[in-house]
């Protein structure tokens, strides 16, 4: 009896120590980005928010890109951190759906983020509610060789006349156009994307993605066949289906290619691979329909409350925190990006700068295919990009096939 | 009466122990078994009857929506499980070079002469490297433009030019051949990488094998005018019989297991097609893309029944030989 009592009172007095432990705060945050600069650019995060929130103690577990998409299915359901990074868009769209991201619609409108984050806010949505915070995105666009363009003459194509002279330029000097690697798929999906917002548009774009355009479409066969054309006339590098996106720098860095299509991220590449800041250089993918709206690639990267967080409370006041202009600045000052926060100033490297001048004038922002389109689909399209791009001939079968995935996954 | 010795009480345990002792021995093996292996094999076969997203909901439940058999009529309307098929069949056939080739280097091995050692060590190497190892060497060696196969081509096709920066490339009259990126040829090119350490491995069964051939019915086969071709026939082979079921058995295993080959070598593509039934079944439901794991355990499913065709036979070909003894 007399032991009975001792433990209970032992477990009321644990249980009293957990609860009170839990007033006071602890936040766990699961963050995916071990390598340097990301993790420098949010640990200086998190530090600004215990300095300014003293009373919560914040646990950080820092876990490798790919291990986080596995380990998020786990842990969302069965222990779940307060804070996780994942992205938005249709990768979103699965937790969403099980109810197992918190919705935080209240954080946006106490905040103001409807205008400050108005960029991304439709990727951010889900049923007219938002599901999390995004505190970085970059551009895509075309990089290229600024020393073979200025050897050869070449001013910065604007419209699809001036692109293709270029190419042919860069091809009679023995200059391969454009190099790509497409061993792991989604590289194809950007030049793709690009073709498709530059001739169809944002909405066709946001259509094809969403199931409500067949890819046997008069629309999306257009761009297949400007795409052929690129290919018949030998503009991408051969091999590109047994190179990663860092492969495929090998012949840009050497000059035997002058222009790739691809993400901010790749800056780091280049200047890995020894190219000087003066040789490379940045511009809009050109226009191809005249007058369309221009819209732009940009990913962005997002915070998310689990449903079964067990401190949404400071959770929330984290996501308010993370998208303050200062934090944001400062975070993407470190990891060479772009904050989305229309106040946060931009870093002065010029393709950083270049980069906010496009996404702030674009008419609208893409997340890239892949997280656009649900996952099976997203497999299939970029099977059937890379597909393409090693046998023209087979657009009429890759585009039926496409159109089966789309049925089957868009019930 | 108070002498009589009361009769040992024996526990029912201690009348049957030697029913029991074998089962106690095996128990601990059964219940991994049953649970990592036997039990997964049913959970598998069940979610396959599933469309689902490998997701439980806050309430911690599944969002699994029964299908019926949707995913399997799904799978005969599906080239790329068709390719995998395909692939596997490939893989089964090609593979089993491995078990010849394997014998014949055993045989040329089988001598005595200095250092054999040495060279048996050296042809035994491969197996001992990791698969995954293996694979990325040929990666490279397959590498159009810095692999071996490339480096010949450029010699013969290709000239040495300076490019528009001062820099030296090449410019070739044919583009040298991407095998890995070819659909036709990419499949037989990791085929090749699988057989370098399977040979080795069948070669070394066989060797275990040679040692044990009785030297008494080859002298006996010899006094009969046996030589060459007709003696390795009518009496080595014979007598390797063990060793060549085993290899053949080891090299099935292997080719229907070849997942980690595909993994580093292809991921599968060129658009899927190096893929095999076990690769098809991660990329459906485990890989980045992949969220359907009803559809994959439908190929799952499949690719067991496969393997219990095989597997049946394998046993029940034991049993014969045990009932025989």
């Amino acid at each position: 009896m007399k032991f009975a009592l001792k433990s209970s009172l032992l477990s009321i007095a644990l249980s009293a120590a957990m609860s009170t432990a839990a007033i006071a705060g602890d936040l766990v945050i699961n963050f995916d980005d071990p390598n340097p600069g990301p993790k420098a650019g949010f640990e200086a995060a998190v530090e600004a928010f215990k300095a300014a929130n003293p009373d919560i103690n914040v646990t950080v577990n820092i876990n490798d890109r790919e291990a986080h998409k596995t380990a998020i299915r786990n842990f969302l359901s069965a222990d779940a951190p307060d804070i996780t990074s994942w992205y938005p868009g249709n990768r979103m769209a699965p937790f969403v759906e099980a109810g197992l991201f918190e919705d935080v619609s209240d954080v946006w409108e106490a905040n103001g983020f409807y205008d400050s984050l108005a960029a991304i806010t439709p990727t951010m949505t889900i049923d007219d509610k938002q599901w999390g915070v995004p505190y970085t995105y970059y551009q895509w666009g075309v990089y290229y060789r600024k020393d073979i363009f200025d050897k050869l003459g070449l001013a910065e194509p604007t419209n699809w006349d001036e692109f293709n002279t270029v190419a042919a330029t860069l091809k009679d000097a023995g200059v391969t156009p454009i190099t790509i690697g497409t061993k792991f798929l989604w590289t194809a999906a950007g030049v793709f994307d690009y073709l498709n917002l530059r001739i169809n548009g944002y909405e066709v774009h946001n259509d094809l993605t969403a199931g409500k355009i067949k890819y046997t479409d008069e629309r999306i066969k257009n761009v297949f066949m400007t795409w052929k054309d690129m290919i018949d006339a030998g503009y991408f590098v051969d091999n590109h289906a047994t190179m990663s996106w860092q492969d495929a720098i090998a012949p840009f860095a050497n000059g035997d290619a002058a222009m790739y299509v691809m993400g901010n991220f790749s800056v780091d590449g280049y200047k890995n691979a020894g190219l000087t800041e003066d040789q490379i250089d940045y511009f809009q993918f050109p226009e191809i329909t005249p007058g369309l709206p221009r819209a732009e690639e940009a990913p962005a990267d997002a915070f998310f409350i689990p449903s079964r967080a067990k401190n949404k409370e400071d959770a929330r006041k984290f996501l308010a925190f993370i998208a303050q202009p200062d934090i944001q600045t400062e975070w993407n000052n470190t990891i060479g990006q772009l904050p989305i926060n229309k106040n946060a100033s931009v870093g002065d490297s010029k393709f950083l700068q270049e980069g906010f001048e496009t996404l702030s004038t674009a008419s609208g922002l893409a997340q890239f295919y892949d997280r656009d389109a649900p996952a099976q689909m997203a497999q299939a399209g970029m099977e059937g990009f890379q597909e393409f791009m090693l046998d023209t001939s087979k657009i009429d079968a890759i585009l039926e096939r496409l159109d089966k995935v789309q049925a089957d996954v868009y019930k | 009466m108070k002498s009589v010795v009361p009769p040992v009480r024996r526990s029912w345990l201690h009348q049957h122990r030697v029913a029991i002792a074998p089962w106690l021995f095996v128990a601990p093996a059964l219940l991994f078994f049953s649970v990592y292996v036997i039990m997964p094999i049913f959970q598998s076969i069940a979610i396959s009857f599933y469309e689902w997203n490998g997701l439980y909901n806050a309430e911690g439940e599944s969002t699994a929506t029964w299908v019926g058999t949707q995913n399997y009529v799904k799978l005969l309307d599906d080239d790329r499980f068709f390719v995998s098929l395909k692939n596997n069949l490939i893989w089964l056939v090609f593979y089993m070079l491995a078990v010849p080739v394997g014998l014949a280097i055993a045989l040329f091995l089988n001598q005595t002469v200095t250092g054999i050692r040495v060279y048996k060590s050296l042809f035994f190497f491969p197996f001992v490297i990791s698969q995954v190892v293996v694979g990325l060497i040929f990666g490279w060696f397959y590498n159009p433009d810095f692999g071996v196969i490339g480096s010949l081509w450029k010699a013969a096709y290709c000239e040495e030019v300076i490019n528009i920066v001062g820099n030296v490339s090449t410019r070739c009259a044919k583009s040298p051949p991407d095998i890995l990126a070819d659909e036709t040829w990419a499949t037989y090119g990791i085929i090749v990488a699988g057989l370098w350490p399977q040979i080795a491995y069948c070669m070394i069964l066989y060797l275990t094998g040679l040692n044990n051939v009785s030297s008494d019915q080859i002298e006996a086969a010899r006094l009969d005018g046996a030589r060459g071709w007709r003696m390795l026939r009518h009496v080595i082979l014979p007598q390797l019989a063990p060793a060549t079921f085993l290899a053949i058995v080891v090299t099935v295993i292997g080719a229907l297991r070849s997942f980690d080959m595909i993994a580093i070598m292809t991921r599968g593509g060129p658009y899927g097609s190096t893929n095999v039934l076990a690769y098809y079944m991660y990329e459906a439901a485990i890989s980045e893309y992949g969220d359907r794991y009803g559809y994959g355990s439908a190929i799952a499913t499949v690719l067991f029944l496969i393997m219990l065709v095989y597997i049946s036979y394998f046993l029940w070909r034991m049993y014969q030989d045990e009932k025989g003894r």
